[in-house]
């Protein structure tokens, strides 16, 4: 059995933003194909397009010569080709067997046979060397690792031409990783077309044929893993032009603000510890799961933390709660803005009034409407959000303006520490430079600013010092001249240099 | 100063733990023990049986009404639609042309097709117009009592006197089955649980109710038209509502625009007590089934000791809290 697979000339847009470009590249059975990329390159994107969960505005997908209209996930299946997401798309009620023979639990028939799907259920899960996994269990009581095993059986039990594996090691232990790693193998010798993406560059290395580069929604090449070395590959995926306008700063740097020493967080994060000063942007690198977010999450209390110290001006502190973390002087935009930054039906002036200081108030709660408009206006005319008042709801702004409008709110607070979780995600260049402006100006009003962003070259242009974190742990922190993106990628991923 | 994470409560023994993640078997085995303490009549055959022919429209609406939470949707026209059917069929039986059996099993199969296509309509609104459960399943709540007052001008309808269909349903209502003397109604609820267990149980339409209602994302991804089994289990639960009427008009012999106000709510009390989860994907027709006689035996034990009927609400959502509460101690023991 010979497969290939050609993805010829895709586009996708989503509203106003492009999210693939003409990508193309050509696959073929008994190969491992990789695909490469920084986050947002557009990789998830196109393999939704080949499991037809997109569909693509123009281009085509050919598969061993036949034109493909994949107009759902059904087509794709039962074209062959198969998807392991990242996200798994698991039932977390229903035990292993279920979920592995979930389009078909009774085979074909009238009525579930339970002991049938027991039992063909662990014969699979035993073809693939995992005998001990008891297929009745449900898989909320599944690890991680079990649930992509179970993900993995999903996509073996029917026949399949075609098996995408996105990010399948980001969660697995180097021992299961080997495992998954003869599975794979096994699949190429069978003349299954494998197409592999990770951001572990020595796993391409160990296992893959064949690599294809994307870079903001373009392909940028196809290359032989035998004929390349893991520098160049990053190049390649770096490789572009600083577009961003950094201002000048100015704050002056003072004594910490707040220390972090040996922080824990179960399963995700191993003794994390960093300090940032007054005046000071500290940023936060990493790839998509490195456990940045989650660090931060805790020391602002969103979540609790297993283990660890925290220390604002020197005093041990442990929120709780977001609440306790704010009146501790901690603030935190969140990642992720449309769900947690704002509420978006809701009008600006609500948005910005969200924590609300008491000026703004008469006895008993009542509002005080005429300081409050001050208060709003003053805040649009500062943070220039591109708005006629404080009526409109945050839903008819731009990214950009929503973001800012997410920051305000935090203005008006009494803060030692503000926390930016992706501030310019999704926001057009012209916004960018005026958030990195309100970033410049707290860290000039003496606050200690920590910045997580995966685009490297802001975070090279705003922060101070930069920590870089990989698989829940503080690989690096460089800073002044050390910063830059070669070095902080090769951090983030692992390659030694 | 070093965080530990809090410790879970009632995670202490092995005993204790099983005992909490089955607490609403464990709530029914103290309700049962407490109510023969409190009272001699409880343990009656006469009360018992009594209890469960009361139970029997409730039941049925309760376990369309899992079938739905199921999915992670909800009903709240069960009520109003069970009114509609016991008026239906109390008007339909005398306009038949024909009487005795026959009119009887044509008149419920209508009926059941009548509260199938009121749900069809819930079901059609929810899966392929997106239109959010509990909205349009209140709109049909106000309908379908609309059409109760319509059909009776507000009054209730006699069953027809004088009619070989009216006695048979009558004597359904009241008699019971040869022999065992079970009731006929607790005949019919054990028939349609033992339906429904091997539904949902042993065929693929019931593992995919629960399967979309424990990740629509994923079923849709895996392939599987997934809209057609939501839209189904509005019309299975329109259908058991109806029939719910049609048991509750058998047994007063009259059929009622009142009838089954606040069905909806016990409905989804029983499927809370018996451990169903509001947003999907768990819930089985054996807990709510244990749900409804839970919720039973707290209106028997409190009729049987006198309790005046207002604290007899309060009384009723406390426990209903007590249950719930008891439920996610069984959860975060695990």
């Amino acid at each position: 059995m010979a497969n290939s697979l050609e993805m010829v000339s895709i586009s996708k847009h989503f509203g106003g933003i492009r999210a693939l470009e003409n990508v193309g590249f050509a696959a073929h059975g008994g190969e491992v194909h990789a695909l490469l990329g920084e986050n947002g390159a557009g990789k998830s994107t196109l393999m939704r397009v080949l499991s037809g969960d997109h569909q693509p505005d123009t281009g085509e997908v050919i598969l061993d010569g036949e034109r493909l209209v994949l107009s759902n996930p059904r087509v794709a299946r039962d074209h062959g080709i198969a998807v392991i997401y990242q996200e798994f798309a698991l039932c977390d009620h229903m035990s292993v067997a279920e979920n592995i023979f979930i389009d078909d639990l009774a085979f074909g028939r009238r009525f579930i046979d339970w002991k049938a799907l027991r039992s063909r259920a662990a014969e699979l899960v035993a073809s693939l060397g995992l005998a001990d996994l008891d297929v009745t269990r449900p898989v909320s009581d599944l690890s991680v690792a079990e649930q992509q095993i179970v993900e993995i059986c999903k996509a073996l039990r029917r026949e399949s031409r075609v098996i995408v594996f996105d990010e399948p090691s980001a969660v697995l232990t180097e021992r299961e990783t080997q495992q998954l790693f003869r599975l794979i193998r096994r699949l190429r010798d069978e003349g299954v077309c494998v197409i592999y993406i990770s951001h572990r560059l020595e796993e391409v290395f160990a296992i893959c044929d064949r690599a294809t580069i994307m870079k903001d929604g373009r392909r940028v090449d196809t290359v032989r893993i035998a004929d390349i070395d893991q520098t160049r590959l990053v190049e390649m995926m770096v490789g572009r032009e600083l577009a961003h306008v950094f201002p000048p700063r100015h704050a002056t740097i003072g004594a910490p603000v707040l220390e972090v020493a040996n922080l824990r967080l179960p399963r995700l994060v191993e003794d994390v510890s960093f300090t940032v000063r007054a005046g000071e942007v500290l940023g936060f690198y990493g790839l998509i799961g490195a456990g940045r977010t989650e660090v931060m999450r805790a020391v602002f209390g969103a979540d609790r933390m297993a283990g660890g110290e925290v220390r604002l001006k020197g005093r041990a502190i442990a929120n709780r709660s977001p609440g306790e973390g704010v009146s501790n002087g901690i603030g935190m935009v969140p990642e992720d803005r449309k769900g947690q930054g704002v509420l978006l039906d809701l009008s600006i002036a609500t948005n910005i009034m969200l924590r609300r200081r008491n000026d703004t108030t008469r006895a008993g709660g009542v509002l005080n409407l005429g300081a409050e408009t001050e208060q709003v206006n003053r805040m649009i005319r500062a943070l220039r959000i591109k708005t006629p008042g404080g009526a409109p709801a945050v839903s008819t702004l731009s990214g950009g303006n929503q973001q800012k409008v997410a920051l305000a709110k935090w203005m008006a607070t009494e803060l030692e520490v503000l926390i930016l979780d992706e501030p310019t995600r999704g926001v057009d260049v012209g916004a960018k430079s005026e958030i990195y402006q309100i970033v410049n100006d707290v860290a000039e009003r003496g606050l200690a600013v920590i910045v997580i962003s995966s685009d490297l070259p802001e975070l090279i242009g705003i922060a101070d010092r930069i920590a870089v974190m990989r698989a829940g742990a503080i690989t690096g922190e460089l800073g002044g001249d050390e910063m830059n993106e070669e070095a902080l990628i090769a951090l983030a991923m692992g390659v030694k240099q | 100063m070093t965080v530990t994470q809090a410790q879970r409560p009632g995670g202490a023994t092995r005993i204790g733990r099983i005992l909490l993640q089955n607490s609403s078997i464990v709530m029914l085995v103290i309700l049962v023990f407490a109510s023969a303490m409190l009272s001699d009549a409880f343990l009656s055959r006469g009360n018992l049986f009594n209890l469960l022919r009361q139970l029997t429209p409730l039941l049925l609406i309760s376990i369309g009404m899992l079938l739905v939470i199921n999915t992670g949707g909800i009903d709240l026209s069960v009520g109003a639609v069970a009114a509609a059917g016991g008026l239906a069929v109390a008007l339909l039986l005398p306009s038949m042309p024909f009487d005795g059996w026959f009119a009887v099993a044509a008149g419920t199969c209508a009926i059941l097709i009548f509260g199938g296509l009121l749900g069809a309509f819930n079901g059609a609104l929810i899966a392929w117009f997106q239109l959010a459960p509990f909205v349009v399943t209140l709109a049909m709540m106000t309908i379908a009592r609309g059409m109760t007052y319509m059909m009776s001008n507000g009054q209730p309808v006699r069953l027809p006197y004088e009619s070989r269909a009216s006695e048979i349903l009558d004597s359904f209502g009241s008699a019971g089955m040869p022999g065992l003397m079970l009731p006929w109604p607790v005949v019919l609820s054990i028939v349609v649980i033992a339906f429904f267990w091997f539904v949902m149980h042993r065929t693929v339409f019931g593992r995919m109710v629960i399967a979309t209602g424990s990740n629509e994302t994923a079923v849709r991804l895996a392939g599987i038209a997934h809209r057609r089994y939501i839209f189904a289990v509005y019309v299975i639960c329109g259908a058991l509502s109806a029939l719910a009427g049609v048991v509750v008009t058998s047994r007063t012999g009259v059929g009622t625009p009142i009838t089954g106000v606040g069905f909806e709510l016990d409905a989804i009390a029983a499927c809370v007590i018996g451990g169903a989860r509001l947003s999907g994907g768990k819930g089985t027709v054996v807990n709510t089934v244990i749900g409804v006689l839970v919720l039973g035996l707290i209106g028997n034990i409190m009729n049987l000791m006198s309790v005046p009927s207002y604290p007899q609400q309060i009384i009723k959502g406390l426990i209903i809290i007590a249950a719930v509460m008891l439920q996610r101690f069984g959860r975060d023991s695990r």
